[in-house]
């Protein structure tokens, strides 16, 4: 009784503000034509955006979890990247 | 919803695990934070939340059948597309928390197999008919009503994905619960036959409703565990209590009066005190003695094999459009 399995895709959209497409969830379908007009009916019912990209799962590389700290916490401790860290006089005016 | 009702006991943890990393998950959950589905988690974090995200999922498909049972005969063309449009969204709530469980290893396929082998559950509320039209506002009131009481904590669990779903669901939810309540207010403004019909609805699915929050804190032993990995914030009666508390005082506005001679109103407490729920039809009816359980099954069934020519079809084409490509980039 097991069915074979349907690709599964990530569903990005683009809000109507002219935001970036922005990840909303996942769907299963059998090819992109199909992931797209699944990812209409399923994610934009409301108007929630005006542009649809999927991508398949299985073509997406993800950071591994354990890296988390090597990968992420040496930008803690960099406070100089941030323009708060600079001093201007206020005499000069915004910056 | 549902998933709470049902997911009464959590997994015993059977090998001994990393103590660390148990403290480490632990801690992260206390602190807040969201667990995503490749950190390291317990099997029996894992475990409780695919049962719980899965029968949450079936809940929302089987939950259309009782609904889907009346768009055809919709009183007017406005409460039909409103109808079409919630038992729509309840697919896509299905769909939004089968994807959620699948972040956690399993498959669609499998899952949807568990229900149609009648191995997995849904809340017990959906194996109740709908004889009239006033049912489907009842159902949106209160059916819906109960579901956004339970949801709403759901959207802090600590399973990212899970708690993002239903974010969605929530916010998708408040018009269904609004529909349902205007068919029964226009209902009960109406003639005396309406009236007496909304009257009726409301009487056969006021118990059920609160049947969904599952069974008394005294005898749900095992909460303890999903309450420490913060999949739940509030206990059954205390949500049971909260959806009493604030439905009373809508069905009084309907002019209706709830079919339970024991409700009255404790000052003191300002709570609304409420008689003893029959909870041997609630076991009845989970057990799948209810009165449409074999129903639903059937045509969950039905749907799902009528459907099995679509999806070949559409697996066909797109090996045949691989293919195609492939031959083309071939001959370039
Ligand atoms: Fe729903
Ligand atoms: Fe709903």
């Amino acid at each position: 009784m097991s069915t074979p399995t349907t690709p599964l895709w990530e569903v990005f959209i683009r809000s109507r503000t002219g935001l970036a497409h922005k990840h909303v969830g996942s769907l299963h379908a059998a090819d992109a034509t199909l992931a797209v007009q699944a990812a209409r009916d399923l994610y934009t019912r409301r108007g929630e955006g005006n542009s649809v990209w999927v991508v398949p799962s299985s073509a997406i590389t993800a950071s591994d979890p354990n890296d988390k700290g090597m990968m992420f916490d040496p930008a803690d401790s960099k406070v100089y990247r941030h323009p708060t860290f600079y001093e201007v006089p206020d005499e000069v005016g915004h910056m | 919803m549902y998933a709470q009702s049902l997911n009464q006991q959590v997994e015993g943890t059977t090998a001994p695990e990393d103590a660390e990393a148990a403290a480490r998950f632990q801690a992260r959950v206390d602190a807040e934070e969201r667990i995503e589905p490749n950190d390291w988690m317990p099997a029996a974090y894992r475990r409780t939340l695919v049962r719980q995200i899965s029968q949450h999922a079936h809940s929302e498909i089987v939950g259309m059948l009782p609904e889907g049972n009346w768009i055809t005969r919709a009183p007017s063309l406005r409460r039909k597309a409103a109808l079409i449009a919630k038992v729509q969204d309840e697919c896509g709530h299905g769909m939004y928390l089968y994807a959620a469980a699948e972040t956690l290893g399993v498959t669609r396929e499998q899952l949807v197999d568990e229900l149609l082998a009648g191995k997995a559950k849904y809340s017990s509320i959906f194996n109740y008919p709908t004889l009239t039209w006033a049912d489907i506002g009842a159902i949106g009131w209160l059916v819906d009503g109960a579901a956004i009481m339970n949801q709403i904590p759901l959207c802090r669990c600590s399973f990212g994905p899970y708690s993002r779903a239903m974010i969605r669901v929530c916010k998708e939810e408040s018009f269904h619960q609004r529909q349902g309540y205007e068919i029964m207010l226009t209902l009960a403004r109406g003639t005396a036959a309406q009236k007496v019909m909304a009257q009726d609805a409301l009487n056969r699915w006021w118990w059920p409703c609160l049947m969904m929050f599952g069974p008394p804190d005294a005898q749900s032993q095992h909460s303890d565990a999903s309450t420490r990995w913060k999949i739940k914030r509030f206990s059954n009666d205390a949500l049971r209590q909260k959806f009493v508390d604030a439905t009373v005082p809508q069905a009084h506005f309907l002019g209706l009066t709830l079919p339970d001679p024991a409700l009255r109103f404790n000052e003191a407490t300002s709570h609304w005190e409420f008689g003893e729920i029959d909870w041997t039809e609630f076991k009845q009816v989970l057990a799948g003695n209810g009165p449409c359980n074999r129903d639903r099954m059937a045509a969950r069934r039905a749907a799902h094999t009528s459907g099995d020519w679509v999806r070949e079809a559409a697996q066909a084409y797109a090996a045949k459009e691989r293919a195609r490509s492939a031959a083309a980039a071939g001959a370039a």
